[in-house]
């Protein structure tokens, strides 16, 4: 099984975009959205979802004001500052409690319980051309690593059951948890940027994690023309660190107009130049 | 007073509003910082830099387990809620995995055998420097890698402190970054563009935001590129509109080359000195 990770570190660099364009092209494969947090994928694959479980995201910690003999020691655990004195009564802060447990265990009267958040959920399903595993982590939160470990866990799993050769991974931007979640191994990691003095920073930073896990790589540049100034000192770049640079994909209004329909440009505007370049990446990162 | 600039989907020109109000506010003689808190991929300095005055490290505790007084009796890895400690009695085995622990100080609490010391390890950086007339820049950078760039951010809000006008250019998502941002920030603008995938986002960043209990505001980057759609849902929910900002790939172009359209075109610096008015007057509403 092969797996592919699309991977950016700065967001809208058109991550979602390709690996969509990427997953309608050729031989059915699984597709896997780890873009947890801004999930978009399904906007243009449109999966027949056919199992969906609720995934918790941890716990929090809740004070019950009944038990509590405001001692303050919560307070003085907690390395958050999580907890607040307020209006005579202690409070944990829902968005500040990071779920350790440790105000739970010290409390003397044991007036701390932890409280599971499920509202997220994992769903798996068909698209058009194969098997997708996609994911809404719930507004505000916590360890959307864990979550994407989840769909990358599920995609393996029904790709071995559905005799999927190929998994390919929309990833998360950034260069934190959900991110190294995203790419741990992989065969593979197209780094997309866009030709800004942003993009080709956040570029090298993303470079320096697959790096640092030993990932092959290799780069695309979108929205090419819009500097190309900028777009030739990224070419260079990548000439000096070895890295392939595999496809150029210029700004087109058909690439837009695709989105709006919830489509592929692949399949919106099949002769764009847009999607011939698209091809030939798919053509590259297939080639056996 | 302080206002996140914000957005659940990256890419929308969250640092492109954050830059130019910036610009403004300095031009207008505001005393304004703006706290770089995309410390996963901060990229304020790519387009405004200052004097460089101090750099900070952020670093967390990390505990470290003595074998020698180790007495294997497992509390510490009953205590910890995030798999950080490899624990296996039978074969006398004990170890802190780094990359997992969130320093909450629960095994240290829960050894008695006085087994375990903390020791910093890096996080990241906390940057200042000095700008225009009295005004500075704050940059939270977490190196490649590191679990969770929070704590950077959180210092880094910190270390910008209270000013006329604090700036916080946040991370992208719904999840914890973007939450220790914008939990700070006294008004929020939430940056899109009028696609399916920036309406999408949008209403996510809207449900946090709700939930949060902050007062915000829209503002549609490249306006003229895609659909309606965004405005008749933002009409519908009573968001206000703080700003169309229009597609212009001359704009784009500059930009990407790490300049300052409010810098060098007159009608973008009006364009982003109304919308730090309509902040002002929104948050004063």
């Amino acid at each position: 099984m092969k797996q592919i990770v699309i991977i950016s570190g700065k967001g809208g660099t058109g991550k979602t975009s390709l690996s969509a364009a990427l997953a309608t092209m050729g031989e059915p494969l699984t597709v896997a959205d780890c873009d947890v947090d801004a999930a978009n994928l399904h906007l243009l694959l449109q999966p027949s979802d056919q199992s969906r479980q609720s995934f918790s995201t941890g716990a929090k910690a809740v004070i019950d004001q009944q038990l509590c003999t405001q001692c303050g020691a919560c307070m003085d655990a907690c390395r958050f500052d999580a907890i607040r004195y307020q209006d005579d009564r202690y409070t944990i802060s829902e968005t500040s409690c990071d779920g350790c447990r440790l105000c739970m265990r010290i409390c003397p009267p044991d007036a701390i319980s932890m409280v599971e958040r499920n509202g997220s959920y994992w769903a798996s399903g068909t698209f058009r051309n194969g098997w997708m595993v996609h994911a809404r982590l719930a507004p505000g939160e916590e360890n959307s690593g864990k979550l994407v470990n989840v769909v990358r866990e599920q995609s393996r799993l029904l790709s071995e059951e559905r005799g999927m050769e190929t998994i390919l991974i929309d990833g998360p931007p950034g260069t934190g948890c959900p991110a190294i979640s995203a790419m741990s191994g992989v065969d593979l990691a197209l780094l997309i940027t866009e030709p800004s003095h942003s993009g080709f920073h956040d570029l090298k930073r993303v470079k320096q994690l697959t790096d640092g896990f030993g990932i092959p790589s290799v780069v695309v540049i979108n929205k090419y023309d819009l500097n190309e100034q900028v777009s030739n000192e990224i070419g260079a770049w990548c000439r000096s660190e070895h890295l392939p640079l595999i496809g150029r994909i210029p700004f087109e209004p058909a690439v837009v107009e695709a989105m709006l329909q919830c489509r592929t440009v692949v399949e919106w505007a099949p002769r764009s130049v847009a999607a011939r370049e698209i091809a030939a990446i798919h053509r590259q990162i297939f080639k056996s | 007073m302080k206002i996140a600039i914000a957005s659940g989907k990256g890419g929308t020109g969250k640092t492109f509003v954050s830059t130019n109000l910036f610009w403004v506010a300095s031009l207008r003689g505001i005393d304004c910082v703006l706290a770089d808190c995309d410390a996963e991929e901060p990229n304020v300095a790519e387009f405004i830099t200052g004097e460089e005055e101090q750099v900070e490290e952020v670093s967390q505790q990390v505990p470290v387990i003595n074998p020698e007084k180790c007495t294997f009796c497992g509390k510490c890895y009953d205590y910890c809620s995030y798999n950080a400690i490899l624990y296996l009695p039978e074969r006398r085995m004990i170890q802190v995995l780094p990359d997992l622990c969130h320093d909450c100080g629960a095994c240290s609490y829960a050894c008695q055998a006085g087994a375990i010391t903390e020791h910093p390890k890096l996080l990241g950086k906390v940057k200042h420097a000095a700008y225009g007339s009295g005004q500075q820049l704050v940059e939270g950078r977490a190196e490649v890698g590191v679990y969770s760039p929070v704590p950077v951010i959180t210092r880094a809000i910190r270390e910008a402190g209270n000013r006329e006008l604090v700036l916080l250019d946040s991370p992208p998502g719904i999840s914890c970054p973007f939450i220790a941002t914008v939990d700070r920030a006294d008004y929020v603008v939430l940056v899109s563009e009028p696609t399916p995938f920036g309406l999408h986002d949008l209403k996510l960043s809207v449900a946090t935001v709700r939930q949060l209990g902050k007062p915000f505001g829209v503002v549609v980057n490249r306006a003229g590129l895609g659909d309606d759609a965004i405005y008749r849902w933002i009409e519908q929910e009573g968001i206000p509109l703080l700003l169309e900002i229009p597609f212009d790939r001359e704009i784009a172009r500059i930009y990407a080359g790490g300049g300052l359209p409010s810098a060098v075109d007159d009608s973008y610096r009006e364009m982003f000195s109304r919308l730090l008015t309509q902040i002002i007057q929104q948050r004063a509403s």
